[in-house]
């Protein structure tokens, strides 16, 4: 059987399922960032694939911008984590409990 | 025989899910360090599947920025913390049992959704190549709003690691 973009995209609905897993599963606070790092690459996959298959540039050019817009977001939140972790010698998740009622 | 294209999708394909499993629930080390370089592995082979996709450009990107950039500023994190106890606590029952069932939903309601959609009918055969040279002249020409943008939000996200990374955060 041809690939086509169906293989593709089932294949992203996958990596971002993993991705949900981790960030609903784990505690930690860095695995559950690379876990949405895993999901923003499977939104990549998709728009790369529809973009191949449509016969159309734009979608490449959107992952070119989530690509940026990603690393900026990892570099402020490792900042915070790191700042977090100074205050409260922790980065897990259930330790972080100050906006509790 | 199936053409190779389809050989290497498939084998692409699977490396990049078992990393992924790795990253997320690996069954021998709860380390951050496993995941991180698991995450490497995810991200190279994904990047084989961009070039799968005739996205040349952007797979280069991919492993510059991410196997480049964002995972060595995981792993100075990591250094930087020092999460020796953290490997010891247990993932609790109820959060992987929930997990599980709204994932499965999750991925279940998608893929009833793509057969049903069927979006990958009647296209025409793909004959898109993603080169430099194609995605610069879109770049530089219809997007170049967004790219003077995108530059502004590096330089903010810059400010604001500088701010929050200093010693004493008021």
């Amino acid at each position: 059987m041809q690939v086509g973009l169906e293989h593709y995209l089932v294949v992203s609905f996958l990596l971002f399922a993993l991705g949900l897993l981790g960030v609903v599963m784990r505690r930690n606070l860095l695995v559950i960032y690379m876990s949405l790092e895993l999901m923003l690459n499977a939104a990549n996959l998709a728009l790369v694939s529809f973009s191949r298959f449509n016969n159309q540039l734009d979608g490449q050019v959107l992952v070119f911008f989530i690509i940026t817009v990603a690393a900026a977001e990892v570099a402020v939140g490792l900042a915070l984590i790191v700042a977090l972790y100074r205050k409260r010698q922790s980065a897990h998740v259930e330790d972080l409990t100050s906006m509790k009622l | 025989m199936p053409p190779l294209p389809d050989i290497l999708f498939y084998v692409f394909a699977a490396l990049t899910l078992l990393c992924g499993v790795l990253v997320v629930a690996n069954p021998f080390s709860r380390s951050p360090v496993t995941s991180a370089m698991f995450l490497v592995l995810t991200i190279i082979s994904m990047a084989g599947l961009f070039v799968l996709l005739h996205a040349f450009f952007l797979a280069a990107v991919q492993i510059i920025v991410y196997a480049g950039a964002v995972i060595v500023l995981f792993l100075f994190v990591i250094m930087l913390l020092d999460l020796k106890e953290e490997q010891r606590r247990k993932i609790k029952m109820f959060g992987f049992v929930g997990g599980l069932i709204s994932v499965g939903a999750i991925v279940a309601i998608s893929l009833k959704a793509l057969k049903s959609a069927n979006p990958g009918a009647n296209l025409p055969a793909p004959q898109l190549e993603g080169g430099t040279n194609a995605l610069g002249q879109l770049l530089f020409k219809q997007y170049v709003l967004p790219f003077e943008v995108v530059s502004v939000l590096l330089l903010v996200a810059m400010v604001g690691v500088i701010l929050l990374s200093k010693k004493d955060l008021k």
